[in-house]
């Protein structure tokens, strides 16, 4: 189960997002739940990917308070071993030039975590991944790549697992083979998952929650059921049944 | 002309100590102007290709207008420094190796320090963010940039070599050509050429090109990976 024990994990007050002058994001309140798949959709633009990154860690809001397991860190960023309970995938895998094994176990390098061999072998084995693990990873193919972007993040077993588009333009085999492992780690590890993807029928398929964002703005956020069946805004009622136009 | 080369060839295989000498202390002189360039260009390139600051566009047309920056000007300043009015003249090292590396680190810095930044510069900016949400430190995350630029950088270094150990006008104006003491390739073939000892001017040119061959073979090897 999770290390974290807070019923809410993260909490959004009033949280903005300014870049030279322009807002992209402004959410005036978000909980996520400890343990919860929390799906984001919303059209390009939308600010999906920057909730993404002030989740992470990786940029401080503008305004207002972001709370991570009861402590605000809007002003300055938790201290480094609770920023590495947080572990972040990006739609491009960013390898490096190095084998799929090292790339899996880079992270593991950077914690000087001895035992982490066995993990790496069944991460590998788990994603499909065995047969690859001493070819250079730039000989990957997309769906390849992102697997083995995937299985470095989870071989790190954080608490929180940030996915940004992780099967854009992947075909269905792999989005397949990434949604289950995705949904076993948050079955068995507790891990809090919050993926942003375009994919309304993939937000449908994985998340316990699904929230929308237009322009910045976090117009909806409800169990995935009355998401799609019963949602409260007219924004969200358009977009789940892609009439919406953007 | 045939009997040059043939007599050139037979220099460079007997091994001839004059012939060697000279190799030998522009292997030194070279190298160690690198080795400097290497500890200087590297670390300030990676710094200038990940920062984003006031003043950066400037900064770097300063570094590409170094990579270009003609060698006897260089040579002229470096002299004007190390001459006994210059600033530097206390040193003592006109007319010595010492000089001549000098010369030879100002060539090649820029040509390091500006191929490091763009190799830096040409890592994907995204990259830097992935490895922070891994957990790096932006020590780490300096480091594993610089790694995945490897490449660019090996590239630089070779460029700085093959300017360092080519070049002929600084050194000759800062080395002053003193035989068996700041005699390199270049400036010893200006001189048998001028005396007309052109088997020695031609097996030293013919190592010389040898040398300029491997490092480029090298960069391109590594251009390709």
């Amino acid at each position: 189960m999770s290390k974290l024990s807070q019923d809410y994990l993260y909490h959004l007050d009033g949280v903005q997002q300014t870049y030279n002058g322009r807002t992209v994001l402004n959410v005036e309140d978000l909980q996520i739940r400890s343990g919860e798949i929390l799906g984001l959709v919303g059209p390009s633009g939308a600010g999906k990917s920057t909730l993404l990154r002030l989740l992470a860690f990786l940029e401080l809001p503008t305004a207002g308070v972001l709370s991570f397991a009861g402590k605000p860190c809007n002003e300055s960023w938790p201290d480094r071993s609770r920023r590495r309970q947080v572990t972040m995938v990006f739609q491009n895998p960013h390898l490096l030039r190095r084998s799929v094994s090292d790339n899996v176990t880079f992270g593991l390098n950077l914690r000087r975590r001895e035992n982490g061999r066995e993990e790496v072998e069944r991460m590998l084995v788990g994603l499909g991944l065995e047969d690859l693990a001493d070819a250079p990873a730039r000989t990957l193919s997309g769906g390849e790549a992102q697997r083995v972007a995937l299985a470095r993040a989870l071989v790190l077993q954080p608490d929180v697992l940030l996915l940004d588009e992780p099967t854009a333009n992947l075909d269905p085999y792999n989005i397949k083979l990434i949604e289950e492992i995705v949904r076993r780690t948050n079955h068995e590890s507790g891990t809090t998952v919050v993926v942003v993807t375009h994919n309304v029928f993939q937000a449908r398929r994985l998340a316990d929650r699904v929230g929308l964002l237009l322009s910045g703005g976090l117009i909806e956020v409800a169990e995935t059921e009355t998401f799609f069946t019963n949602p409260q805004r007219s924004e969200t009622d358009a977009f789940v049944r892609g009439d919406m136009i953007y | 002309m045939i009997s040059a080369i043939g007599e050139a060839i037979r220099l460079i295989l007997s091994g001839d100590p004059a012939l060697w000498e000279i190799v030998q202390l522009t292997l030194l002189v070279s190298g160690l102007a690198l080795l400097f360039a290497a500890l200087i260009g590297i670390p300030s390139g990676a710094w200038l290709g990940l920062r984003q600051f006031r003043g950066a566009r400037w900064l770097n047309s300063v570094i590409y207008t170094g990579m270009g920056f003609p060698p006897v000007v260089v040579g002229l300043v470096v002299f004007m420094l190390l001459s006994r009015q210059g600033i530097l003249g206390d040193l003592g090292w006109l007319f010595t190796p010492q000089a001549m590396i000098l010369a030879q680190t100002i060539l090649a810095l820029p040509l390091v320090m500006g191929v490091t930044m763009t190799a830096v510069h040409a890592v994907h900016p995204d990259l830097r963010l992935q490895l922070r949400s891994l957990g790096a430190t932006e020590g780490q995350v300096m480091r594993t940039v610089l790694s995945e630029a490897r490449y660019g950088v090996i590239v630089g270094l070779v460029a700085g070599f093959g300017a360092a150990i080519s070049e002929v006008g600084a050194v000759m104006l800062v080395g002053g050509n003193i035989e068996g003491k700041t005699r390199v390739m270049t400036t010893a073939i200006v001189l048998d050429t001028r005396q007309g000892h052109f088997e020695m001017a031609l097996a030293l040119g013919v190592i010389l090109l040898v040398l300029a061959f491997m490092a480029n073979l090298v960069a391109v090897r590594l251009q390709q990976e």
